[in-house]
């Protein structure tokens, strides 16, 4: 299966070219640049490991030093989910603008569905991502450069 | 009756009993400045042949606040002043010989704070009813922040909801099960499960899906849910379902509103026609329990579509943001709906933005301040497809909920394919936006681009290419009397 979190996950895998054009955008509004990543897929997991801390200081022509920190982070965790996180910290807003991924596994097991039985017919459903079966760091073929 | 129409009528003292002028009595003060924590009205006023325009707009002063027919001693016994709302300015409708905008301010005492019932009540009470009127239409409010301040308002608001979900930076797609109604639990469930694992992030009952002998509700909860679920196993992706709630009475929406909670369902729904009490009961229950609520807007056309009387969809969409809701329902410009454009940014912008200025060309009469409250999903539905995407995000904007029914539902190879279509077009598109692209000029190019690798989507394009709904528009600004679409 292919995970459709983020904003782009419909479409063809971006090319870096079009990744930097996402991040000039997010620039150009005003918005800071982070990269995030993680092991665990599952649609609740709010907090993905964060690849340093954002980048708030870019002019719009600093698109390349945010695709910088995107490299990076695929060379660490290939097997990873890896996510372009733009935050927009206006009043109002202070939230995330845009985010969609950027490294995905090569193959993606996904989730089982579990059901448990409970009172007239109610079913009490759990998302598990088969991924998770073993522990962080190992999962996905476990490949980590230097880890 | 000659003594409301203010024509010829012999000046008596305030006080003597029998009938004065409404102006006469103070509720036309031309001089009057109005307070920052006034409510402001704006109506457009259609008098009966031969009353002054004055006289009428004092009328709907008066009988929209302290007033009746006749002199009252009673009234001395108040600070009656205080008490009356103010006409304060009467203009001429450029265009429209026989109407006026009156503009009415009411002091804030007149109202019992954090009460929709109340505040509607007052001003929209008795006075449309008025014979010395012809037609009578609420055209806008203007609420200061201080009666704001006194109201829950959204549940979660637009920021919390996208959090919540997990999904920024693009329009969030829904569908409305078809045939609206008919379909057992069992097939009904199928098509939420399709339409959400093929890429919509919400699927939704429609407003008259309630519990009817064909399909009762918590039949089709159980069913619902089973889609949710396995669509959000499929895709990685939270997805929800509006549980229309919407029941005779109060504890049986709360009744279903628990058992969707129950269930996990991340939103639920209620339609219009429930009433401003019930719908700010159903508000407090969604903040206290985390569920998002919807609003479908059901029955408002019938006082908000005609341009002399009735009130305006964005008085609605006001009392809609205080009272409290997640969504609601307010019009697509492009769809099978009325909506001129530039009415309808008025209502977007009215429902989302925390200031709104005064804007004529928007059909906005005051500026409108929000004080920090949470702003509403506005939700675009009936007679939209994937065609139309670069149009949609240009009138509407990435903070909307595009629901696609038929043209989810409709699509030839299947409804998992029409959502797949939606998904990849409203991606597109804002790819395309954001690299800076004039989309909505080159929207046929992009989707045409974009279907080359998506047989789904290229499939939408071909069936609904020539569908548009191009009638003109039956409430405009006075503004701009011609609608236009791109």
């Amino acid at each position: 299966m292919r995970i459709t979190q983020g904003t782009f996950s419909f479409l063809p895998d971006l090319t870096d070219e079009e990744v930097e054009a996402q991040i000039a955008y997010a620039l150009r509004n005003g918005w800071s640049i982070a990269v995030e990543y993680t092991d665990d897929p599952h649609p609740r997991n709010s907090y993905w490991e964060m690849w340093n801390l954002p980048l708030f200081d870019l002019t719009p022509d600093q698109a390349d030093v945010a695709m910088r920190e995107v490299a990076a982070c695929r060379e660490r965790f290939p097997d990873h989910y890896a996510r372009v996180v733009a935050y927009d910290a206006s009043y109002g807003r202070q939230t995330t603008a845009l985010s969609f991924i950027v490294n995905r596994p090569a193959h993606e097991p996904g989730f089982r569905l579990e059901r448990a039985d409970r009172h007239d017919r109610a079913i009490d459903y759990r998302l598990h991502a088969y991924a998770t079966d073993v522990p962080a760091g190992h999962r996905y073929g476990g490949r980590q450069a230097g880890g | 009756m000659a003594a409301t129409n203010g024509n010829g009528t012999k000046r008596k003292d305030r006080w003597s009993a029998g009938v004065s002028p409404y102006a006469e009595m103070g509720y036309y003060d031309a001089d009057y400045e109005p307070q920052d924590s006034d409510i402001l009205a704006a109506f457009r006023v259609t008098p009966q042949p031969g009353v002054d325009p004055v006289e009428a707009a004092a009328a709907v002063a008066g009988e929209s606040s302290t007033a009746t027919w006749t002199v009252v001693w009673t009234d001395r016994l108040t600070d009656h002043r205080h008490y009356q709302a103010k006409a304060y300015s009467v203009e001429p409708v450029p265009g429209a010989e026989d109407q006026y905008i009156a503009r009415i301010a009411y002091d804030l005492d007149l109202f019992e704070e954090g009460s929709i019932a109340n505040m509607t009540s007052s001003i929209i009470g008795n006075v449309f009813g008025f014979k010395a009127l012809r037609a009578l239409r609420l055209e806008d409010l203007r609420i200061p922040p201080h009666y704001v301040k006194t109201f829950q308002g959204p549940p979660h608001g637009i920021v919390m909801e996208r959090e919540y979900l997990d999904k920024f930076g693009r329009p969030l797609l829904g569908a409305t099960v078809k045939p609206k109604l008919g379909l057992s639990a069992k097939n009904y469930g199928r098509v939420v499960f399709e339409a959400l694992r093929g890429g919509l992030d919400f699927t939704k009952d429609d407003e008259n899906i309630n519990s009817q002998p064909f399909m009762r509700w918590r039949d089709r909860y159980l069913y619902s849910m089973e889609g949710v679920n396995r669509a959000s196993a499929e895709t990685g992706e939270i997805k929800g379902h509006y549980l229309n709630v919407t029941a005779a009475t109060m504890e049986e929406m709360y009744e279903r509103a628990e058992f969707a909670k129950e269930l996990g369902s991340v939103i639920v729904m209620m339609d219009l026609t429930v009433g401003f009490t019930a719908m700010q009961s159903m508000s407090k229950w969604a903040r206290t329990n985390g569920v998002i609520l919807h609003l479908h807007r059901a029955g408002h056309s019938t006082y908000t579509r005609q341009k002399s009387h009735g009130v305006s969809f964005r008085v609605l969409a006001k009392w809609c943001r205080l009272l409290g809701v997640d969504h609601v329902h307010a019009g697509t410009v492009v769809g099978k709906l009325e909506g001129d454009p530039r009415n309808t940014k008025g209502y977007y912008d009215t429902l989302r933005e925390n200031f709104i200025p005064e804007n004529p060309e928007h059909g906005i009469y005051f500026d409108q301040e929000w004080a920090s409250m949470p702003g509403v999903m506005p939700v675009a539905s009936g007679g939209i497809h994937a065609g139309q995407m670069h149009q949609l995000l240009g009138y509407l904007g990435e903070d909307v909920v595009l629901q696609f029914g038929g043209g989810t539902i409709g699509h030839p190879m299947g409804i998992g394919a029409g959502a797949t279509a939606n998904r990849v077009a409203v991606e597109a598109m804002i790819q395309a936006r954001n690299e800076g692209r004039d989309y909505f000029q080159e929207g046929p190019d992009i989707l045409a681009r974009a279907a080359k690798g998506c047989p789904e989507l290229n499939a939408a394009l071909e069936v609904w290419k020539d569908i548009t709904f191009e009638f003109e528009s039956t409430d405009t600004p006075d503004f701009a009397v011609t609608p236009t679409l791109a």
